[in-house]
C-alpha cells in the first residue's frame, strides 16, 4: 500500500439543480456583454429579435468592467436581485 | 507523585488476536527485535513471566519486524504470543530510542518504572515487585545471565523510517487528505488518472516526501496563503508543498513558491483570467537577490532554457499548484485556443552581478539584498531580437524597438507590454554609450511611433483603430503619433543569458493593466 498526499483542495462542490421550466417567458431579462468587442453587436440583435418575439419581457442591459475577469459581487448582486433570466455573451 | 499515562495501543498477536492496552490490569510491556543480542538474552525471560502470571499480569511482548517475531518463537519456542508493531507506529508513539525497553505500568496505564537495555539488577528487582505484587513465581537463571548488555537502536529511529513515522503520526503537521494506493496499482498511472498532473510525470507526493519539503519554511503549514481561482481554493503551506513535490522541487525552492503564488493571487495579477484567456498566458517568473545563489538558479547560459532543477521545479511548481489547488485546467476553464510551452514552467534568475542597472528588484522598491520573485504574465516568446551588428546604443534600442512592433499585431498600439531579457553582449553596448533603463526605454518608444493614420483598420489588415473612430477624431488627433507601449513602465527589463552571443529576448505581454494584468513582485522568506 503506497500513500500520497492529496494535492487539491478538497473541496466537493455544491451541485445546483436547474430553475423550474414552465415553458413560458415572462419577466425581466438581463443581457450581459463581457467587454469583448464586438459584443455589444451581438447583444443589441438579440435585444431586436427578443423584443420581438417575447413581448411579455423586459429587457436590462449590463456590461463587465473586464472580460478578463469575473464579474464584481455587486454586479452579481445586481442582476440577481432584478432579472428573472440572464443571458451573458461573448463576441470577437 | 507524578503520573506517566502511555499512549494506548491494539495490535494483532501471532495467534491473529487483536491486543488492546490498557486493560484494567497491571502490564509489563517489553518491546524487541530479533536481530539485537540483548533482546534475545531478554525474550526468554519474558516467556517465564508470561506462562507464571497469566491471567494476573498482562504481558505483552512487541516485536518490530513480522519476519523477525517468526524468528524469535521459532528459536525459543515461545509460548508468547508476540505483538505485531512491524507499522512500528507504536514504537514511534512510545517514542522508543532503545530495545529492549521494558516498562512496568499500573492498570490505568500510568507508567511505574522503565528500563532500557539489560542491566540485571534492575530487571531482577523488578521482576521480583512484579512477582510478589502477582504471588506468582518465575525461573530465571539469573547467574547466567550477564550483569550488563546495551540494547540496540529501535527501527523506529532509523533515519530512513522515522521521517516517515513522523508524517504518518497523529501529531504531524500535516493535515492533507492521505490517498492510498493499492500496492497492485501504478502510483505514477494513478496520479495521471487523477487528473493531477500537466501530462509529464509527478514525484509521488509522499508524506515524508512532503513533511521533508515543508522543512523548507518556517511557516505554519496550515497557514492559508491565498485563495486560488477559478474553484477560490485554500493555498496552504501544505498543499503548497505537495504541489512543489510532484514538480519536483527540493525543499529550499519552497519560499519561491510560496510567494509566486502569493503574487499570482492577487487581483492585480488576476491568475484567473491570466489562466482562463483564449490567448494561452501564462506567468513568467523573475528572482532577484540572494536567494538565486543559494539554490543555484541559472541566470546565465540557457537561463531560459532546460538543465537547471530549480528554474525548472519552481515554474512548474506553481503551475500545479493553481491547476490542482485552483481548479484550473485545459477544457476547464483553461480555455486557449493555442496554448503555449511556457504553461508547463518559466522561471530563471536575473544576472544582477552583469548587469550594470539596477536590478528588476530594485527598480520595483525592494533592496539587493532582498530575495524577490516577479510575476510577469505572458503569451508570446521569449521571441529573440536578432542583431549581431549594430555598434552604437541607439542602433541596438532601435532594432529592439522595431521588432517589439510585432507584439499583438503591428498595429496593436497601447494594449500590451514587454518584459526584455537583455542579453550580456547586448547590455555592452548600451552601456558603452550609457544608456540608462530609462534611455533604452525612450528609444524604443521612439523608434515605434507610428502616425495614427497608420493604425486604422483598412484593406490588408482589419485589426486598428476603427474607421468611424477615427473619421471622429479632431485633425490634430488624427495627425499626431502613437508609441507602442501606453508608458515607459510596460517596458520591464532584466539581464540574462551567456557572454556570447547578442541575441536578447523579449516576452509579450497580455492585456496590460487593471483591466488584465499588472506585473507584482512578492518578497521571499529568508532560511
Amino acid at each position: 500500500m503506497n500513500i500520497i498526499m492529496d494535492p487539491t483542495n478538497e473541496q466537493v462542490p455544491v451541485e445546483r439543480s436547474l430553475a423550474r421550466r414552465n415553458g413560458k417567458i415572462v419577466g425581466k431579462l438581463a443581457l450581459l456583454n463581457i467587454s469583448k468587442p464586438r459584443g455589444e453587436v451581438l447583444l443589441d440583435r438579440f435585444e431586436t429579435l427578443l423584443g420581438e418575439r417575447l413581448p411579455g419581457i423586459e429587457i436590462n442591459s449590463y456590461t463587465k468592467p473586464t472580460f478578463a475577469k469575473p464579474a464584481p459581487e455587486e454586479l452579481r448582486r445586481e442582476i440577481l436581485e432584478n432579472n428573472d433570466f440572464l443571458i451573458e455573451a461573448l463576441a470577437d | 507523585m507524578s503520573q506517566e499515562f502511555l499512549p494506548a495501543f491494539s495490535l494483532e498477536n501471532t495467534a491473529g488476536e487483536q491486543v488492546k492496552f490498557p486493560t484494567s490490569r497491571y502490564t509489563l510491556i517489553c518491546f524487541v527485535k530479533e536481530d539485537c543480542p540483548t533482546c534475545k538474552t531478554v525474550t526468554p525471560i519474558l516467556n517465564a513471566c508470561y506462562l507464571a502470571m497469566a491471567g494476573k499480569v498482562d504481558i505483552h511482548l512487541i516485536g518490530q519486524t513480522l519476519d523477525g517475531n517468526q524468528r524469535l518463537i521459532e528459536e525459543f519456542e515461545l509460548d508468547i504470543p508476540l505483538l505485531d508493531d512491524s507499522a512500528l507506529m507504536v514504537s514511534y508513539a512510545y517514542d522508543l530510542e532503545i530495545v529492549p525497553t521494558l516498562y512496568w505500568v499500573d492498570k490505568k496505564g500510568n507508567q511505574l518504572q522503565r528500563h532500557e537495555g539489560f542491566l540485571k539488577q534492575d530487571w531482577r528487582s523488578l521482576l521480583n515487585e512484579v512477582c510478589d505484587f502477582s504471588d506468582c513465581r518465575i525461573e530465571v537463571p539469573w547467574s547466567k545471565l550477564p550483569e550488563w548488555r546495551p540494547g540496540c537502536g529501535s527501527l523506529s529511529v532509523d533515519p530512513l523510517i522515522a521521517e516517515r513515522l513522523h508524517a504518518e503520526s497523529e501529531n504531524s503537521p500535516m493535515r492533507a487528505r492521505k490517498i492510498e494506493i493499492g500496492s497492485s496499482d501504478d502510483t505514477f498511472e494513478f496520479m495521471y488518472d487523477q487528473g493531477f498532473s500537466d501530462g509529464l510525470p509527478l514525484v509521488p507526493p509522499t508524506p515524508e516526501r512532503v513533511l521533508r519539503m515543508l522543512d523548507g519554511t518556517r511557516r505554519d503549514p496550515q497557514e492559508v496563503i491565498a485563495e486560488v481561482a477559478p474553484n477560490m481554493g485554500s493555498a496552504t503551506i501544505e498543499k503548497i508543498a505537495i504541489n512543489a513535490v510532484m514538480a519536483g522541487a527540493k525543499p529550499e525552492y519552497l519560499p519561491v513558491i510560496i510567494a509566486a503564488l502569493e503574487a499570482a493571487c492577487t487581483d492585480e495579477f488576476n491568475i484567473h483570467g491570466v489562466m482562463a484567456t483564449t490567448m494561452g498566458a501564462s506567468p513568467v517568473m523573475v528572482v532577484n537577490g540572494p536567494i538565486r545563489e543559494r539554490i543555484g538558479m541559472n541566470m546565465k547560459l540557457s537561463a531560459l532554457g532546460q538543465g537547471n532543477r530549480a528554474n525548472a521545479t519552481i515554474g512548474r511548481a506553481l503551475r500545479l499548484a493553481v491547476r490542482n489547488i485552483g481548479g484550473a485546467r485545459p477544457g476547464g476553464t483553461e480555455r486557449p485556443t493555442l496554448g503555449n510551452p511556457m504553461k508547463y514552467t518559466m522561471c530563471f534568475a536575473e544576472w544582477e552581478e552583469r548587469s550594470t542597472w539596477e536590478p528588476l528588484h530594485v527598480e520595483r522598491g525592494y533592496s539587493r539584498d532582498e530575495s524577490v520573485v516577479t510575476l510577469f504574465c505572458m503569451t508570446s516568446g521569449p521571441v529573440l531580437i536578432v542583431d549581431q551588428t549594430s555598434r552604437s546604443a541607439a542602433q541596438l534600442a532601435g532594432s529592439m524597438g522595431m521588432c517589439l512592433e510585432h507584439v499583438f499585431h503591428p498595429k496593436a498600439y497601447m494594449a500590451s507590454d514587454t518584459l526584455i531579457v537583455v542579453c550580456p553582449e547586448h547590455l555592452d553596448t548600451l552601456a558603452r554609450d550609457g544608456y540608462s533603463k530609462e534611455d533604452l526605454r525612450n528609444r524604443i518608444q521612439e523608434i515605434t511611433q507610428k502616425p495614427m493614420s497608420e493604425l486604422v483598420e483598412d484593406e490588408r489588415s482589419g485589426v486598428g483603430i476603427p474607421a468611424e473612430k477615427f473619421s471622429a477624431m479632431s485633425i490634430e488627433t488624427q495627425n499626431s503619433s502613437l508609441p507602442k507601449f501606453k508608458s515607459n513602465k510596460d517596458i520591464h527589463l532584466v539581464v540574462a543569458g551567456s557572454d556570447a552571443g547578442k541575441f536578447s529576448g523579449a516576452f509579450h505581454g497580455w492585456v496590460t493593466g487593471p483591466m488584465g494584468s499588472i506585473s507584482v513582485s512578492k518578497l521571499i522568506e529568508e532560511a
